[in-house]
């Protein structure tokens, strides 16, 4: 392979106009929570989170890829998979806020049968970044590794926004956790070959009551 | 200022058929929020109207405009901004289009849509894929070398508004000069001295708004 396509890369850039940096990914909550302090704790939540939210989302992002590459078809039901597997209702709720930005940028930059079919529509993230990524050219791998790699990210921005951590010291967490993406996103893209009712459903109920919290809480910063 | 603005008029006419998309942006404690429901007080009767307001904690703003029902409940909307209140009106301005699609769809045949920024810095400048037209909201305590320094709102934005003149007398602030900076660094463009306190109403900033909002078909 000579590299990975620009069009791919933009879709993991975390400059993307797609509603992201208004989501932290659990992690206010957990500051709020005292659960994640400083580098060390935040590397560890994310491992946490990737290993569970985090592989179900790459999945779902590699299923809706392969689906993309089919006929336009509904995704009503890779979605409905989705719904099934995000137990939180304020986590149902930011999924399909940050689905419809995604789709609404993914269908200003590309068109793609996938993306006309989702039209109107506010599908869980892993449905719209799995659509976005078959449009921009990308194949089911791709897409697992863009919703493994992004949900770490986001979640690492958020850290060094709400603690002021040294970004330095973030960015070589992240890297470090380089390893742990790869693996989480190919195992994502191998489940995602087979039925959809069989795809992960690895839970993280300690994430799931931090969603619930956040929404009720007072002061915050982040949408979830 | 190296910047020339002179080009960087909006040219993007507001588009026939949905509500006029309106900015209003400026620093931490400038009177956003209070301009906000003095306009809505002026103009509810006379435009179909709504607000989605920018927060940087909780959903303050939206609240004080609940509280001072300048507005049904369901005409204002609150979006949070990750800690990053200029991203949400520049950068990616996802969430706030959200909002606004929702509201407009909420309520067919809205003539305006007010768009309040959660507190920002000088250099915060609103999207021109989300705003049609902008108002910049300075206030006399924040000091009267502001204009002079310029920065993308005080110089870009489609109408400067320098609020809380009633206090410049208190805080020392020189209210001619803050006029002249800003003539100078807005090459022509409009500027308004404002207080609440005086005229509760903004009648001139009003009568602004009322010039950019295209008159609603019959």
């Amino acid at each position: 392979m000579a590299g990975t396509d620009a069009a791919l890369l933009l879709l993991a850039d975390s400059r993307l106009p797609a509603g992201g940096h208004a989501h932290s990914g659990g992690v206010e909550p957990a500051v709020a929570a005292g659960a994640v302090t400083d580098v060390a704790d935040l590397t560890v939540f994310l491992r946490g989170r990737l290993a569970t939210a985090g592989l179900v989302a790459a999945a779902l992002a590699a299923a809706a890829c392969a689906h993309a590459a089919g006929p336009a078809d509904a995704f009503d039901a890779l979605d409905a998979e989705a719904d099934a597997r995000t137990p939180s209702p304020a986590q149902r709720r930011a999924a399909r806020a940050q689905g419809r930005s995604l789709l609404r940028a993914a269908r200003a930059t590309w068109a793609h049968p996938a993306l006309d079919a989702l039209a109107g529509t506010a599908p869980h993230h892993p449905v719209a970044l799995g659509a976005a990524t078959a449009a921009a050219g990308g194949g089911p791998g791709d897409a697992a590794s863009i919703a493994a790699f992004t949900g770490v990210t986001g979640g690492a921005s958020a850290a060094v926004r709400l603690l002021g951590l040294d970004p330095l010291a973030v960015n070589r967490a992240v890297a470090g956790l380089a390893a742990d993406i790869d693996a989480v996103a190919a195992r994502a893209a191998d489940a995602a070959r087979g039925p959809w009712a069989e795809l992960p459903a690895a839970s993280a109920p300690v994430l799931d009551l931090y969603a619930e919290l956040h929404a009720g809480a007072d002061l915050r910063l982040f949408e979830s | 200022m190296g910047g020339h603005f002179g080009s960087d008029e909006h040219t993007a006419s507001p588009v026939v058929g949905r509500a006029l998309r309106l900015g209003i942006g400026g620093p931490v404690g400038s009177g956003k929020t209070a301009l906000t429901a003095a306009l809505c007080r002026s103009l509810r009767d006379e435009l179909d109207l709504a607000v989605v307001t920018n927060d940087i904690y909780t959903t303050e703003d939206a609240d004080f405009l609940r509280r001072e029902a300048v507005l049904a409940d369901d005409r204002i909307t609150a979006v949070r901004t990750g800690a990053c209140p200029h991203t949400a009106i520049r950068d990616d301005i996802s969430a706030n289009l959200d909002a606004v699609e929702e509201l407009e769809a909420r309520h067919p045949g809205l003539d305006l849509v007010i768009v309040e920024s959660g507190g920002d810095n000088l250099t915060a400048l609103f999207s021109r894929g989300l705003a049609d037209r902008q108002i910049f909201v300075l206030d006399v305590a924040g000091g009267d070398d502001v204009p002079r320094k310029g920065g993308l709102g005080v110089a870009a934005a489609d109408l400067l508004v320098i609020n809380k003149t009633d206090l410049a007398e208190f805080v020392g602030s020189d209210l001619a000069l803050m006029e002249s900076d800003a003539a100078r660094v807005r090459d022509g463009r409009p500027v308004i001295l404002n207080s609440l306190r005086t005229d509760p109403a903004a009648t001139g900033i009003a009568a602004w708004v009322r010039s950019v909002v295209p008159v609603a078909a019959p």
